[in-house]
């Protein structure tokens, strides 16, 4: 590819623009009206095309927005590729953790806040503190409800840990790899709109977990009725907000399809929360 | 050069002085001198050292000792003396026990090198032993809460016990992350410090709740 070389010969300014780009290339955006036509019909559009285009055309400082949607070419061998992930400030996690608690009916997630910069921190961080939420309060809870029986030792059940995380983090990382799969095997055959690179749709899974961390604390009260509606609550929550991120990405194929979809992933949700909780 | 041919040096002038240049620091010779010195200076030397480190700990002050002259000798003593005294609880074959001499190992250095990389990636200034030191030294804390815990157990288990042990714990914890925050966050992203310092205090938090949770068989 002949880009790299070309960097040599660009102007500073676009040196510098392509430089603060954000790493996003295989998302297609309707928010960029300009790029619409160009990838349309190819979802995993080269870096190199649209780089050209910004070194031949203008470049003021406002076309930022277009940059957003370029990788910057670290090789993944470099510990700087792996920083790229993990872009951003406290607030944007905050924001994303409180677009996922409080689903606005109509506004996307993906859209509305991962959009240019999908990242790692939330999800993975999310992931370890459920981890050790679930057994943690798995332990209390035991203890609770064991605490008036004289024969009852108290163990701290140290297992849990390691099964729980295997649970987990498999959940957080290879449904979003088989769903992403699915997503682009469907898209090669229906023209869609929106498509989602792999990483945002990790970032939702990952965000989307973030209301099981106090529903577990929640879950150490003993009592069967509080248990049940905690749990539906909190998987209505974190349903949603999967749902509307990926409605729009199935709802132009086949209608049973689009309907298997959707419902599979609020199956395997549901059977998560069962499964934790 | 005519004008110089003329210059002479008068033989009743002595010439004297140092041709070696002074050298700034007495490194390189100390370094070779050091395989002279008896075995028990180098020892010493080192845990002077380890022991400085720890009294930083202690009375957490913003200074670059800690960072600059990093050893691991500290974090490994603190880890194992925590493990082994983690050990002897409930360890039943058939029921659940406590975590393994191998399990608190992993969970302390495995930890420490989750977080180490998660605040390098967020564009963290310090080294990744750097780094690893601070944590592995501001165990020290927790590692004292043990002590006092397995004393207190000794003295009996009731409620006043786990009352006592809840309270010294929970201060240990927050002594700990101070500590470790006090020298960490500064190497930090300003608009990211709750970012890294969210990652230690749960794993100083995961490592009391073990210390809390300890009962003897």
């Amino acid at each position: 590819i002949a880009s790299p070389v070309m960097y040599l010969f660009a102007e500073f300014d676009d040196a510098a623009n392509l430089l603060a780009a954000n790493p996003d290339a295989t998302t297609i955006s309707i928010d960029e009206p300009v790029e619409i036509p160009k990838n349309q019909h190819s979802r995993r559009q080269e870096t190199g095309r649209e780089e050209d285009d910004e070194l031949l055309g203008t470049d003021d400082s406002d076309k930022t927005e277009l940059l957003a949607g370029q990788k910057k070419s670290a090789p993944f061998w470099t510990f700087e590729y792996y920083q790229m992930f993990f872009d951003v400030d406290t607030y944007q996690v905050l924001d994303r953790i409180k677009g996922s608690v409080f689903p606005v009916p109509g506004k996307n997630f993906v859209r509305l806040y991962i959009r240019s910069n999908p990242d790692l921190y939330g999800p993975f961080w999310i992931c370890a503190t459920l981890v050790f939420t679930i057994a943690i309060s798995g332990n209390l809870s035991n203890f609770f409800i064991h605490l008036g029986k004289p024969t009852y030792r108290y163990v701290p059940e140290f297992r849990k840990v390691s099964i729980a995380a295997t649970t987990i983090y498999a959940y957080a990382w290879l449904v979003p790899l088989a769903l992403w799969g699915f997503l682009m095997w469907r898209n090669s055959k229906v023209m869609n709109i929106v498509s989602y690179s792999f990483l945002e749709i990790v970032c939702v899974y990952g965000y989307s977990l973030f209301v099981y961390i106090p529903t577990a604390i929640l879950w150490i009260i003993p009592q069967k009725v509080v248990r049940w509606v905690l749990m539906i609550f909190s998987l209505c929550l974190s349903g949603s907000v999967l749902v509307m991120t990926f409605w729009p990405a199935v709802r132009d194929d086949n209608r049973r399809i689009a309907f298997a979809t959707v419902a599979t992933i609020v199956l395997l949700h549901a059977l998560l929360a069962v499964g934790c909780l | 050069f005519a004008g110089l041919a003329d210059v002479s040096i008068s033989e009743d002038i002595p010439v004297e002085g140092e041709i070696t240049v002074p050298v700034g620091s007495h490194s390189p010779d100390e370094d070779y001198s050091t395989l002279d010195e008896p075995v028990r200076d180098t020892i010493l030397r080192d845990l002077k050292a380890v022991g400085k480190k720890f009294v930083h700990v202690m009375y957490p002050k913003k200074s670059s000792t800690l960072l600059r002259d990093w050893d691991l000798w500290g974090p490994l003593v603190l880890c194992v003396s925590l493990a082994l005294m983690l050990q002897g609880g409930s360890a039943d074959s058939k029921d659940d026990g406590g975590p393994q001499f191998a399990e608190v190992f992993v969970i302390i250095w495995f930890g420490a090198v989750v977080i180490t990389l998660n605040s390098k990636l967020l564009g963290g200034t310090i080294s990744f032993f750097q780094s690893l030191c601070v944590l592995g030294y501001c165990i020290l804390p927790l590692t004292v809460a043990m002590l006092v815990c397995r004393l207190v157990l000794l003295a009996g288990s009731g409620t006043v016990s786990f009352i006592i042990r809840l309270i010294v714990v929970a201060a240990m914890f927050g002594w700990s992350t101070l500590a470790s925050t006090a020298f960490l966050a500064d190497s930090q992203p300003p608009n990211r410090k709750a970012l890294v310092v969210y990652p230690i205090s749960l794993f100083y938090f995961v490592i009391s709740w073990m210390i809390l949770t300890f009962t003897p068989q």
